[in-house]
């Protein structure tokens, strides 16, 4: 009876809306997912049959030895890069998450003896750069080059960061500071115990910016540490493969057939291969990202 | 005397609150020091522009040179084809970007199935999440001449034959700007569905009394209530017009030999001259203009959103 109801008091105009609402929302759906399904199916099928071409959304031929074979190219460097890929964003996000706890937590004291000066001396490092020269020269003065910490160190503070950390402190109930002060706890005491777990959702909101950043980061490798073989990354791997068969554009053939005498492996095969690998990790910890990462662009949205 | 005393009394205020504090001012020095090195030193480093800086003499032995890289700057056509692509490039994007999150906010505002609606949202945001390296892969791959957009348009008739795309001046502006949809349309719809969900529903209500349809509702109601949040996201982005990091990854990850004339940004020009041919101070300059300009068009922004009643961003 109710639908009945409901049927009647819909509209041409209803109807049609809906109709063009899903299909263009289809679309998106399609665009979003297609091309990650169609690189999976690449990397699961054989080489040379892929080069037939018409892989779409499942393998003709289905293997698994690409991964094998991709992650054995070149004396197993792409272990090592995978290696320096997850020590960069460990230790990236503790890091500094950890700094800007314990900044966002001093900010946050009303009575702090020149606080404006603090505050604004951060502010306008969101608005002034030295540019990429006079970094890089910076970089080159602290002896960072070709060091592991060049990875960690120039972004360990984000302003943006801070200022969401200490709104979310500031709007915490003083009483619990207060009261736990009154009993003689010290300051980082305070923060560690009361603050930190109270300020806990947006300490992983804070924590997964900073990791999907490290762990998607290349350009910092190519400014930095072009050639330094013990401190590439997955992504900066994936990033040569692609710079050379950009240098090959409209070769395609050379792409799809590559170096056939060493083994079974493509440069297609090899690229989609890797892009998998590198995209894995963000799949995985995908449910949680979009969880606190849209909490996050409303956090930082909304105030400011 | 008794200001002296006031005074006095103030110091010791002043004085008992350092002491109170010194741990957390002692750490706040060191965070300091952090923002002076990694942030003040490179626009410090700003004086190399009117050096002629060499690694090895420095900043204080290195020959001063007044404006002339500035003057060679201003004179060298190449640096006025980077701003005009790094601004051509910024609005094609700007324009996509806008209209395609503020239309699928819209969409997925009109969807009345709350799972589906949850569902396309988060597909929608999957691309924002992985690195531009694998995102230009992906276009690369899709773009080939045996790739899936060749497929798509040869297979319906649009093309008589398949079109190499990136290796085209005419397309890359294009590709940059479709690609840059592609991967943040999702995300970017989010502060305008956080925009339309603070409207008041009232509104929609007395609409539907007045025999209003949807077009109109989304017209009259959905489109106005979205607008101050419209206005504020452009404000914000016209000092990224001349260049922002994810630009400079992309059009690094996607230029190639066939199209450098209608590639290269200031960022990337700035590259070829400090770490391809080592003027870092001629390049240095270069990046000084782009701040500067920039810093210019954030405030300029920022008063004209106070002129219009927005709140103030700075």
């Amino acid at each position: 009876m109710l639908k009945k109801v409901k049927s009647l008091t819909r509209t041409n105009e209803d109807t049609i809306v809906d109709i063009i609402v899903y299909i263009i929302l289809g679309i998106t759906i399609i665009a979003s997912l297609y091309p990650f399904i169609n690189i999976l199916a690449i990397s699961l099928n054989d080489p040379m049959d892929t080069y037939r071409g018409g892989i779409t959304i499942f393998p003709r031929i289905f293997t698994t030895q690409n991964y094998k074979q991709v992650m054995d190219l070149s004396d197993g460097q792409l272990y090592h890069a995978a290696l320096i890929s997850i020590l960069r964003t460990v230790t990236g996000t503790v890091t500094s998450v950890f700094c800007t706890l314990i900044l966002a937590y001093i900010l946050s004291k009303n009575d702090l003896f020149l606080k404006k000066f603090f505050i604004v001396t951060i502010v306008m490092t969101m608005y002034m750069f030295g540019g990429i020269i006079p970094e890089y020269i910076v970089i080159q003065k602290l002896g960072l080059i070709n060091k592991f910490p060049v990875y960690i160190l120039p972004q360990m503070l984000v302003p943006f960061y801070i200022f969401i950390v200490r709104t979310y402190i500031q709007d915490l109930p003083d009483s619990l500071r207060e009261s736990a002060r009154i009993d003689g706890a010290g300051e980082f005491t305070v923060l560690f115990k009361i603050i930190a777990p109270l300020a806990m959702p947006v300490i992983a909101t804070v924590a997964l910016f900073v990791a999907v950043a490290q762990w998607n980061s290349w350009f910092d490798t190519f400014l930095y540490a072009p050639s330094k073989k013990e401190l590439s990354t997955l992504q900066y791997e994936l990033m040569k493969k692609l710079a050379s068969s950009m240098q090959n554009l409209g070769n395609s053939r050379a792409r799809l057939q590559g170096n056939r005498s060493s083994n079974q492996l493509t440069p297609l095969a090899v690229q989609a291969t890797m892009t998998v690998i590198v995209t894995l990790p963000i799949v995985c910890f995908y449910p949680f990202l979009q969880k606190y990462f849209v909490k996050g662009l409303t956090l930082g949205g909304v105030k400011e | 005397m008794a200001g002296n005393k006031i005074k006095l009394t103030e110091k010791n205020v002043i004085l008992k609150k350092i002491s109170e504090q010194k741990l957390l001012l002692l750490l706040m020095l060191v965070f300091m020091i952090y923002f002076i090195v990694f942030r003040y030193l490179p626009i410090a480093g700003w004086v190399m522009a009117f050096q002629n800086y060499k690694p090895h003499l420095g900043f204080t032995g290195s020959e001063w040179v007044g404006l002339k890289h500035f003057n060679e700057l201003f004179g060298d056509p190449d640096f006025f084809r980077a701003i005009r692509n790094t601004i051509g490039m910024s609005i094609i994007r700007l324009i996509f970007g806008f209209i395609s999150s503020i239309g699928l906010a819209i969409l997925l505002n009109e969807v009345k199935n709350a799972a589906f609606k949850r569902f396309t949202q988060t597909v929608s945001y999957l691309p924002h999440f992985v690195s531009w390296v694998v995102a230009a892969t992906i276009v690369t791959t899709s773009l080939e001449r045996d790739g899936i957009v060749n497929i798509f348009f040869t297979s319906l008739g649009f093309l008589k034959e398949p079109v190499l795309w990136l290796g085209e001046e005419k397309y890359f502006w294009l590709i940059i700007a479709l690609s840059d949809m592609w991967k943040e349309v999702g995300w970017n719809a989010i502060i305008y569905l956080a925009a339309i969900s603070a409207i008041d529903i009232n509104q929609y209500e007395a609409s539907i009394v007045d025999g209003a349809g949807r077009l109109r509702r989304i017209w009259h109601i959905t489109l106005p209530g979205m607008m101050p949040t419209i206005i504020l996201m452009i404000i914000l982005n016209i000092g990224l017009l001349l260049g922002t990091f994810t630009l400079v990854e992309q059009v690094m990850l996607l230029d190639n030999p066939m199209v450098i004339k209608v590639a290269e940004t200031i960022d990337l020009y700035t590259l070829r001259l400090g770490m391809k041919l080592f003027r870092f101070s001629f390049a240095a300059s270069a990046g000084i203009f782009k701040s500067l300009v920039s810093v210019i068009l954030v405030f300029t922004a920022n008063a004209i959103a106070k002129k219009l009643g927005q709140r103030a961003l700075i």
